[in-house]
């Protein structure tokens, strides 16, 4: 496993500096075209200021943009175990040392992704319709996948070959754009005087190659996208063992209709399946991000029946579908050992032997999903004696509760106002009557007025002032610095 | 003059290429002594949660105590082995474990009540994904021991590790006789 993530790091490096040398290369011929010969050293200048900022933008804010365009939540281990170990396990198959955030967006499309520059500072991500159609077996299929990105480093690798790509485009673009006007221009006979330092054979050859440039990034993009797919699914199956959960969690994740609402071709890479398009015939010409979803299940079904989930398997059945194409680094395939798949977690065989916790009916899971949302809009829950779980409403004002199943009384902890009632100067806004100091703002967070009333405050909120539905109250708030 | 450069760019050489080798063999001793404290952590989670476990499940299932106490047996067995025991010592310990906790796992399907608690829910999800965490740190350990001990065994490390007294490691097995039982149908 670790010679693929070395190569796959040389590998980016590579990718990243061809990307840079086909931008300098557009942008130096624009540059020439225009005007003859200095603007080749404007253009030289000019790629290498667009490629740095887009590159920083991008290895600084990439992953947090992702999160906050998907409004995703992000979840303790208190508010899902069972996502939060799913995900542990998975970081201890792959021996991390860091144990990546994790988020759950509220949308019943079903689809996962993974984000972060490095696996110190990386997330995974699930919709909410994963969490509830998927069994444990599944669910860690999937992790295991975005996993995979994670340590395989893709996410580096495709943020900046996206960055790459998006400038390129750009580039490529604009100059064709200005070009037909500077050329309807030049016929009309009105040339101005900077106009005339334009070089005709140059800018046929801008031209040619604005043309061609895009087109090749991209396909040299998808390609490379595809590949990574399969490879993440390669690593995934030797994390898990278990070909067949992967294997079925793609099938219900394909055939479920509902497209996500929100993604961008920058961020599509990611995610487990394709999120643009749901199916795509042709393989190797298309300008899919994803390879085809069945033949990724071929492979894996084939491996759970084959019985053996190392590279060296993966790379065998891939290449006898694909002629001897190589997928995997000689590197990877050195390694000898033959590794067994597992055998299924606790449902197939028998329904109790370690593995049923919490697995069972789509019932129970949906209702696990929908106690994770309460639990992000600040529900409280209180177990009580008789083994009943209470979910406590942020508006409930009493102080005490009566079990429903055992008739115990229960004490609430804390439900008072957090509010605060400082004095007039303090107050930035007029007519407020009181404040609410947002702790953490990149999440939900719930401030409880005086009268009982609770107002939820979602992560994209950013507004000064809030008005209480109930009392009318003007509530002014505040951020951390 | 020339012969005694070469000799001495030969030595050089050969004393550089065997430092590079002495520490490949170090931080792969260091790699499979981290994986197995990452599996130690997880074999003591699995033993600070079974109480708990025979604690909730007492309640509702009165005529099993023979389960209970096979359980409570098998996990201080496990932790004294846990406590100096050999490699070996520990996987067949922590195997028997595994086999009377799968036992009283199986005994829940008949208490229906049981198997609604909120908390035994929770504690079983627990034991699962320590159970599972315990599979996956055991995977990322043996794998490492296997690139332990080939190194010990090849050439040419194998002279480094010889010299330097480097020692093949032992492989964490855990015999399950219930895994093994279940056939592996294939419809090919």
């Amino acid at each position: 496993m670790w010679e693929l993530i070395d190569s796959n790091k040389r590998k980016s490096k590579i990718l990243f500096f061809s990307m840079f040398v086909l931008l300098e290369a557009l942008c130096i011929l624009i540059g020439l075209a225009l005007e003859y010969p200095r603007g080749g050293y404007w253009g030289a200048a000019i790629g290498f200021c667009l490629w740095a900022i887009q590159s920083m933008v991008a290895y600084y804010f990439g992953d947090k943009i992702v999160l906050k365009v998907s409004r995703a939540a992000k979840v303790t281990k208190e508010a899902h175990p069972q996502l939060y170990n799913v995900v542990e396990e998975m970081k201890i198959a792959a021996s991390q040392p860091y144990m990546p955030e994790i988020y759950v967006i509220n949308d019943s499309a079903m689809n996962a992704f993974a984000t972060g520059i490095k696996p110190e500072k990386s997330a995974v991500c699930v919709t909410a319709g994963l969490l509830e159609t998927l069994n444990r077996d599944e669910l860690q299929g999937v992790i295991a996948h975005e996993m995979s990105h994670i340590i395989n480093r893709d996410v580096l690798f495709m943020t900046f070959a996206g960055v790459m790509l998006g400038s390129i485009n750009l580039v490529a673009k604009g100059f064709l754009g200005t070009s037909r006007i500077t050329s309807g221009a030049s016929r009309r006979g009105r040339l101005g005087s900077s106009a005339s330092k334009i070089h005709p054979g140059f800018f046929i050859i801008a031209i040619v190659f604005s043309i061609l440039a895009p087109l090749l990034a991209q396909l040299f993009y998808f390609a490379i996208s595809r590949k990574r797919e399969y490879l993440a699914d390669a690593t995934a199956v030797r994390l898990t063992r278990y070909p067949e959960g992967l294997a079925s969690a793609l099938e219900k994740i394909s055939v479920s209709a509902s497209n996500l609402v929100w993604y961008n071709k920058i961020t599509a890479p990611m995610f487990i399946i394709n999120p643009m398009a749901l199916e795509n015939s042709s393989e190797f010409l298309s300008t899919s991000t994803h390879p085809p979803t069945h033949k990724r299940i071929g492979i894996l079904r084939k491996l759970q029946h084959g019985g053996t989930v190392s590279f060296r398997d993966y790379q065998n059945i891939f290449s006898k579908e694909n002629k001897d194409f190589k997928l995997l680094p000689k590197s990877a395939l050195e390694d000898k050992n033959t590794v067994n798949v597992r055998q299924a977690s606790a449902p197939e065989i028998g329904g109790a032997l370690l593995g049923a916790a919490g697995v069972g009916s789509n019932k129970a899971s949906i209702r696990d999903v929908n106690n994770l949302i309460m639990a992000t809009s600040g529900f409280l829950f209180m177990p009580c004696t008789c083994g009943l779980k209470i979910k406590v409403p942020p508006t409930i004002g009493k102080n005490q509760i009566q079990c429903p199943r055992c008739g115990r009384y229960l004490t609430v902890p804390s439900i008072t106002s957090n509010i605060s009632h400082k004095e007039e100067k303090t107050r930035d806004i007029k007519g407020t009557q009181g404040v609410f100091e947002r702790t953490n703002p990149d999440s939900w967070e719930t401030a409880l007025c005086d009268c009982g009333h609770s107002i939820q405050l979602s992560p994209i909120f950013r507004g000064r002032q809030v008005v209480c539905k109930k009392c009318k109250r003007k509530i002014q708030i505040n951020y951390p610095e | 003059m020339i012969f005694a450069l070469i000799l001495l760019a030969l030595i050089v050489a050969s004393v550089m290429f065997s430092v590079g080798l002495y520490n490949g063999l170090v931080g792969l001793r260091n790699r499979v002594k981290n994986s197995w404290s990452q599996i130690d952590v997880q074999l003591k989670r699995r033993h600070d949660l079974i109480p708990n476990l025979v604690e909730t499940a007492k309640g509702y299932m009165k005529h099993e105590n023979e389960t209970f106490v096979k359980v409570t047996e098998a996990r201080s067995k496990a932790m004294s082995a846990g406590e100096g025991g050999s490699v070996k010592d520990v996987g067949a310990a922590e195997a028997n474990l595994s086999g009377s906790l799968a036992k009283l796992l199986l005994t829940v399907e008949n208490y229906p009540e049981l198997k609604a608690n909120q908390n035994f829910l929770a504690l079983q999800e627990e034991l699962t994904s320590t159970e599972n965490k315990i599979a996956f740190s055991r995977q990322a350990y043996n794998d490492d021991v296997m690139m332990l001990n080939n190194r010990v065994e090849m050439f040419p490390s194998n002279i480094v590790a010889g010299m330097f007294n480097f020692k093949q490691s032992e492989f964490f097995e855990i015999e399950d006789k219930e895994e093994k039982k279940v056939p592996n149908v294939s419809f090919n």
